[in-house]
């Protein structure tokens, strides 16, 4: 990939799937996204947290070219199969369409693929039925299925689990896990949860306008206190991420950076307060 | 057979369907009901200007009613309050056409005609124009139909795709401008939109596929354009509200149909 340096990019030799490059985006008011690098290898699990209004879905959308950036760029590997999962379906009435017709859009496949997705995400069988009837389990289903027929390289997710419950949550979780272990994409996915993530990411990245942290997850099931909060119906599918921010001072701080232990309260990050380099 | 004024107007009727049926279907997907009725209604205005400086009335109404699509579009694209925006252009192109109309001298008094239509005035060089602008429309839609339902789905899934919504949505405006000006003379500028979206709205409750829909909008608009003339032969009422009469008819059947079939 020519013109991919600079930074962080250089510490793995492998190309990226997708990269991000001190990319900063503004629709006309301020800055929404700051100086956001990021990048995503192969096989790899990313999931991106972060309170309302931080730019997370923004930042996914400048990933998939939807929105211009004001500076930085996008990298993409030549010839990317990406599947990207929208954050919800907005389904007029007025559209007839039925599962099997859905998976043909835009690109046309054939039965026996999609009949071989949909049994992929456990739906099998829901061909003839039409898209408005479904509920909204099958419906990300039925989204990640058709993401799926395009043999992707990554899959890129919006809030997938929006709108589900936990147990809907966790089972969506170990699919998406599944699936990577079969067909060895990457995942790029956007929690709408602070704290409570998918236990099988590799990284997770706290986004707030820019990057505030990035590490591991917490596996849920190994923390006795979360485990008697979620029980043990989501089979370790969920993690918790706790914030432990990478400063480069080490001065103490007026806020905490675990916020683990404070489940609802707001993310109160300031970076016009506190700007800290990622790097 | 096309020495038949009759046969004409119903070779019109069904022309236009072709272009409707589809075309029709993809405005109430996006509800666009109110888009439509603006661009139709600016088609007066350019009857009048095409009148007034000695051009083809197809060529005026096809520029004005492009214009106004265009405008309406790149408004949208703005972030405009459409439903205001709409409601201004669409009343404002109406009241401006009728306006610039009583200055043009032959129009004053066939002025009628242009916002009810005359369908069976329709001669065999305004027949070749129906038909090459329907089969334009046609041809337009069939070529970029899996772009379109999936930009008409989500837009994010279609740029995700590699599509371009925006250029999906500019093939769409063509389209509704090419029909607003083969429509005028068949059921004039303030029935197109009726002629766009009943048909379509009458196929939905009988469609499982969108294809379906589209092809059986086609279907209701020429049975409504038929049974529209005949009412109007028998009875002598205006042919193109007929037409329309005819088929919110057929909508109210379906209507009643599929509610009596998910009872």
């Amino acid at each position: 990939m020519p013109g991919l340096h600079g930074g962080s990019m250089t510490q793995n030799a492998a190309m990226p799937l997708i990269a991000a490059e001190h990319i900063c985006v503004r629709f006309g008011g301020p800055e929404v996204l700051h100086d956001v690098s990021l990048r995503v290898d192969p096989g790899e699990i990313v999931t991106i947290v972060g309170p309302n209004g931080s730019g997370k879905s923004t930042l996914l959308r400048a990933l998939l070219g939807i929105v211009p950036v004001t500076s930085g760029r996008i990298a993409r590997a030549d010839g990317l199969r990406l599947g990207y999962v929208p954050q919800r379906l907005t389904l007029d009435h007025s559209l007839p369409l039925t599962v099997r017709r859905f998976l043909s859009l835009p690109i046309r496949v054939s039965d026996g693929a999609a009949t071989a997705a949909l049994a992929r995400v456990g739906l099998p069988g829901v061909e003839g039925q039409q898209m408005v009837g479904l509920s909204g389990g099958q419906m990300q289903r039925v989204l990640l299925a058709r993401a799926l027929l395009v043999n992707p390289q990554i899959l890129v997710l919006d809030e997938p689990t929006q709108g589900l419950d936990q147990p809907g949550e966790a089972s969506f979780y170990r699919l998406i896990a599944e699936v990577r272990k079969d067909t060895g994409a990457a995942v790029l996915m956007v929690s709408h949860d602070l704290h409570v993530v998918m236990a099988a990411s590799d990284r997770v990245i706290c986004l707030n306008g820019h990057i505030c942290c990035e590490g591991a997850p917490r596996v849920v099931s190994s923390a006795p206190e979360y485990r008697a909060l979620f029980g043990l119906g989501t089979q370790g599918a969920l993690a918790l991420y706790q914030h432990v921010h990478d400063h480069d001072h080490a001065t103490p701080h007026d806020h905490s950076h675990d916020h683990a232990h404070d489940h609802g309260h707001p993310h109160d990050h300031h970076p016009e307060k506190e700007p800290h380099s990622h790097a | 057979m096309l020495d038949d004024f009759l046969m004409r107007a119903a070779l019109a009727g069904v022309g236009l369907s072709l272009a409707t049926g589809p075309l029709g279907s993809f405005v109430v997907w996006r509800r666009m009901a109110y888009f439509g009725d603006a661009t139709a209604h600016a088609a007066i205005l350019g009857v009048a200007l095409a009148l007034a400086l000695d051009l083809p009335v197809g060529l005026g109404t096809l520029a004005v009613a492009l214009a106004m699509a265009v405008t309406v579009a790149s408004l949208a694209a703005r972030g405009w309050a459409m439903d205001t925006t709409l409601g201004v252009l669409a009343h404002s192109a109406l009241a401006f056409g009728l306006v610039g109309a009583s200055f043009v001298a032959g129009l004053r008094t066939d002025l009628q005609a242009w916002l009810f239509g005359d369908i069976l005035a329709v001669s065999r060089g305004d027949l070749a124009f129906i038909w090459g602008g329907a089969l334009v429309v046609v041809a337009l839609l069939v070529w970029r139909w899996q772009a379109l339902l999936t930009a008409t789905l989500n837009e994010d899934l279609a740029y995700a795709s590699g599509l371009n919504p925006d250029r999906e949505r500019l093939i769409l405006t063509i389209a509704l401008a090419v029909v607003v000006a083969v429509a005028i003379k068949v059921v004039g500028a303030l029935l197109i939109a009726a002629m766009l979206i009943i048909p379509a709205a009458a196929a939905r409750g009988l469609s499982r596929s969108p294809e379906a829909m589209a092809v059986l909008a086609v279907a209701i608009g020429a049975a409504a354009s038929l049974a529209g003339l005949q009412l109007s032969l028998w009875q002598d009422t205006p042919a193109g509200p007929s037409i329309i009469a005819a088929a919110a008819v057929i909508f109210a059947l379906s209507a009643s149909f599929g509610k009596m079939r998910r009872s």
